[in-house]
């Protein structure tokens, strides 16, 4: 078996990435070593955000992202309960108000559109939320899916367009010839191919180890509580504090905690989630949950009666940058990769997928790639220095 | 912070029970955490203490072993050596840097002892050693007409007429496999009903003949021999080798469809026949709850029932430091079992916070020798019966498109099917990620174990521990509302 391109990793940048290649004309072959979507991509929301990004590189490749989900993605959307509800920015103070409504004038700039929400009108936005609270920004662009149905019907997409997917196979190494990387030896034989895209999200790191590279990606937690069913409507956008903002971009290692609480498809609430870096630990943390659910019952005080019917967490794939890691690998010719997205991975996973493929197809991408360079971070021993 | 137990028992059936009465007696400062409002578990759930009648005790077996446990219990609540906390369910078990476990509390809606002060209030209690006794519920397997009203889990009917005195229903048939079946349909006969048929998937009340089994555990083959007398008495029609095929009725249970199956494999076989019923209670053996040792990441096996259970070692160690389990939840065995599973874990943890006394150290010796040795005997007791009422291997051909799998989701078997076919779904957490089996209400209790094996056989292979685990983990081992989920912020030190 040869392959024009071998894609490692069945999340849902592997799964976008796959599915353009496949609609390019490539022979692809992903290769998963759990079950599909078994990483990063079931672990967390499915938020498709602007609202939460400042301007930059971020903020570009999410409204491109924007435009592939709706437009080359558009005639899918159902499959995976897409959704464009909104998202709801309120400030608890006016202080807080100030900095929000500083913010949106950047984000104006950039092409995002915000309506800014008056105290008076909030309620005809959320009719549950809390007295007391100073104003809104409300995102229209917005919008939700159902991750694990993305990376399950992407990738039955692409098998439609000739791709193979081969599950419970580990990349164990790299085929080489000097520098090049020609394919990948897995648990289950080697896999000659043109290109290897590393989307292993936050494994992705010990990945390009095993191709000799420095890629700095590191696991940051966060949980999520699930409530019991409500009734239809009952938070109608997804709503969250002014602070998440600045808790998305922060690079502290301590827990914060700023929820977005939304409601989804099947009537339950999603309340998301907390940010800590604490290695790849799979204990609960009562502080972490505990802090989730009293910041979602300050916006909504009637969610003190709601029952959680669970939590689950994941591990966050992030850079020290906070941006993605997206294209070829100069320092191993025929490795790609796109990985390192963070919070924001299920929404950036359609732009990516699409450059991706246009780039390994020789065509120049739509967006500008550098900022996302594979050797932008310094080599570990200079960082030493 | 609150006084540190040595140790918390968790479950107050004949296991716990046991585990307390026996950690006390060995010294130790014990915590008893109970859902239910009385002892008992699901064996000795009684009666209303506080309105029982002489006769009620009737259709318990051990019930002088119950007795007394429970009075040992009484005297040592009331002499402060064990603090006995019904009407609380533990919700989530964490555990600090100097191994102490934490467990979070909130109050059950049940029936509770009149004056029990402690009702009512969530809490939290701290120990340095667990023994878990959760027990088990009845194991369902989905058939289609199953969400209809009048359909139960056999122990639900039992429990209805233990504890409240209600008759289910006035025409009943019992169905599903295993001796368990016989309790439930002589007790509906006692309270009034008139039992249609015991619908018994496998072949003979085998285990009453299997020497193993009758050897291992004398009482038991008299316990059954009981059960099947009372069979006769209330003529109670036992039908083998059959199944229910479907429960017919508008609105609510009308009839059952039967048909027989075959022997070796439980595929249809036979003729059809209808059977009026306005009660269907429905048991495929049980399923133990784990949500508490996999919470704690006890290693976990698929035992010969094909239940997932609690890997523990001649001293019910699991593979957690500090974390005894007993009874149902180490393999489904009946309640002297539980009891001796729950005395030995006791005394071994005695043993292990150097509580024992030299002087009776070569009695305890003594004491963890003869429990074995029991335990050894129940285990193979368990074994014995488990094959021969197995869960039909060809269950899953019994089901239609349309059979409803989660009824809380509302997911049927063509769902399953097409998430496996069509989206590559090869495992049950991709299954529940993909189709919502298990993702609503009950968090995949009733329906668990039915998307493990479906999951297995839709990829044409055994079904696995691997397959069982993702099914039988619940992040909150009950779900609690926002508000207690928010007081931990305040209570827990960050970690
Ligand atoms: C709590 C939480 C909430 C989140 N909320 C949102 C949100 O609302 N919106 C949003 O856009 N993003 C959100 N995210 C982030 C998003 O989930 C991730 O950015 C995204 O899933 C990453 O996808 P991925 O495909 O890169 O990685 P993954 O989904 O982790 O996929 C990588 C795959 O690679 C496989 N793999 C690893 N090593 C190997 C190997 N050697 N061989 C073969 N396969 C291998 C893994 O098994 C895995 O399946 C959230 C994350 C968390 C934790
Ligand atoms: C209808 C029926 C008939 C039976 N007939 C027989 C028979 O004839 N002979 C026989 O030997 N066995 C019989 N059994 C089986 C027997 O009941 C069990 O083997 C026995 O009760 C198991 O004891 P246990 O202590 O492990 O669990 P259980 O009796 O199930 O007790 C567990 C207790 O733990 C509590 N609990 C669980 N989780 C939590 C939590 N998170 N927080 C707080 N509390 C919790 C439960 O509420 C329950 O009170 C029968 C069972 C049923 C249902």
């Amino acid at each position: 078996m040869t392959a024009d391109l071998v894609v490692v990793g069945a999340g849902v940048v592997g799964a976008a990435g796959a599915y353009f290649a496949s609609l390019a004309g490539l022979r692809v072959v992903v290769v998963e070593r759990g079950a599909l979507a078994g990483g990063t991509s079931s672990a967390g929301e499915g938020n498709l955000l602007v609202s939460d990004k400042e301007a930059g590189p971020e903020l570009d490749l999410a409204l491109y992202s924007q435009r592939i989900w709706r437009e080359d993605l558009g005639e899918h959307a159902g499959l995976w309960e897409f959704e464009s509800k909104g998202g709801l920015v309120v400030a608890a103070s006016e202080h807080g108000l100030a900095s929000l409504r500083e913010l949106t004038v950047h984000q104006r700039r950039y092409g995002v559109e915000v309506r800014d929400v008056a105290r008076a009108e909030l309620r005809d936005y959320e009719p549950h939320l809390s007295d007391g609270l100073a104003g809104a920004a409300f995102y229209p662009q917005d919008a939700q899916v159902q991750p694990m149905l993305v990376v399950a019907h992407l990738l039955r997409l692409a098998r439609e367009a000739g791709a193979l997917v081969r599950t419970r196979t580990e990349v164990v190494g790299f085929l080489r010839d000097g520098d090049r990387v020609t394919g990948v030896r897995t648990t289950g034989g080697d896999i000659p191919a043109g290109a290897v895209l590393n989307a292993t999200g936050t494994w992705a790191g010990g990945v390009a180890d095993l191709a000799g590279v420095h890629v700095p990606v590191l696991p940051r937690r966060g949980f999520i509580l699930v409530t019991e069913p409500m009734p239809s409507r009952t938070i109608r956008h997804k709503v969250y504090a002014a602070e998440y903002v600045g808790d998305v971009a922060s690079s502290d290692a301590a827990l914060q905690t700023s929820p977005v609480v939304e409601g989804t498809g099947s009537g339950t609430i999603l309340i998301g989630s907390s940010r800590e870096r604490v290695g790849f630990d799979r204990t609960v943390s009562g502080k972490a949950i505990g802090t989730l659910a009293a910041k979602a019952i300050a916006l909504f005080p009637m969610l003190r009666e709601v029952r959680a019917m669970r939590t689950y967490l994941g591990f966050r794939p992030y850079c020290p940058d906070h941006l993605p890691v997206i294209g070829p690998d100069p320092r191993a010719p025929g490795l790609w990769h796109a990985c390192g997205h963070e919070g924001a991975g299920i929404g950036l996973s359609a732009g990516t997928g699409k450059l991706i493929a246009q780039a390994l197809a020789g065509d120049g991408p739509d967006l500008d790639l550098t900022p996302f360079a594979p050797d932008r971070f310094p080599e570990p021993e200079e960082a030493l220095r | 912070m609150p006084d540190t137990y040595d140790v918390a028992v968790v479950g107050a059936g004949p296991a716990g029970l046991a585990a307390a009465v026996e950690s006390a007696a060995a010294g130790l400062g014990v915590v008893l955490i109970d859902a239910a409002g009385q002892p008992g578990g699901q064996y000795w759930r009684h009666y209303d203490e506080n309105h029982a009648r002489p006769d009620d005790r009737r259709g318990h077996h051990g019930w002088s072993t119950f007795t007394r446990l429970r009075e040992r219990l009484d005297a040592l609540t009331a002499t402060g050596r064990i603090r006995y906390l019904p009407g609380h369910q533990v919700w989530l078990v964490t555990r600090d840097e100097n191994g102490a476990f934490t467990l979070q509390l909130t109050p059950t809606t049940s029936t509770r002892v009149d004056g029990a002060e402690e009702a009512g209030l969530s809490r939290a209690e701290t120990a340095r050693a667990l023994i878990l006794c959760p027990g088990g519920y009845d194991r369902q397997l989905p058939i289609p007409g199953w969400d209809l009203p009048g359909v139960m889990a056999a122990g639900g009917a039992q429990a209805l007429l233990k504890g409240h005195r209600t008759l289910a229903g006035r025409r009943a048939v019992v169905a599903g496999t295993g001796p368990f079946l016989l309790p439930v349909a002589t007790g509906l006969a006692r309270a009034g009903a008139s039992l249609a048929a015991v619908v018994e998937a496998n072949g003979t009340l085998g285990w009453l003949r299997d020497p193993v089994g009758a050897m291992s555990v004398p009482g038991k083959g008299v316990e059954a021999l009981q059960y099947a007398a009372l069979m006769a008495r209330h003529r109670i029609p036992y039908r083998r080798g059959t199944v229910i095929r479907e429960i017919l009725g508008e609105g609510r249970v009308e009839a059952v469809r039967i048909a027989r199956v075959d022997r070796v494999d439980g595929r249809l076989a036979g003729p059809e026949e209808e059977i009026a019923a306005d009660l269907v209670a429905l048991g495929w053996g049980f399923t133990p709850s784990l949500e508490l040792p996999l919470m704690l990441g006890a290693e976990t096996r698929r035992d010969v029932d094909g239940s997932l259970v609690v890997v523990v070692d001649d001293l019910q160690r699991s593979s957690v430091d500090g974390v005894y389990v007993a009874g149902e939840a180490t393999g489904v065995g009946g309640a002297a079992l539980a009891v001796a599973e729950g005395r030995l874990s006791a005394v071994a943890l005695g043993v292990a916070l150097r509580r024992t006394p030299e002087s009776s150290r070569r009695a305890v010796v003594a004491v963890i020798g003869r429990l074995s040795r029991e335990i050894r005997r129940g285990r193979r007791f368990a074994a014995a019966m488990h094959r021969a009422y197995p869960v039909p291997v060809a269950w899953t051909r019994w089901l239609s498109d349309s059979t409803l799998v989660c009824r809380c989701e509302e997911v049927s078997y063509g769902d399953l099917v097409r998430a496996h076919r069509d989206l590559g779904a090869e495992d049950p957490r991709t299954l529940k990620m993909l189709a919502r089996p298990g993702m609503g209400w009950c968090q995949g209790r009733v329906c668990g174990f039915a998307t493990a094996e479906i999951s297995a056989c839709l990829s044409r292979r055994e079904t696995t521990a691997e397959d069982l685990r993702p099914l039988s983990t619940r992040s909150l081992a009950v779900p609690v509302t926002l508000g207690e989920l928010a007081a931990l912020a305040d209570d827990l030190p960050g970690n």
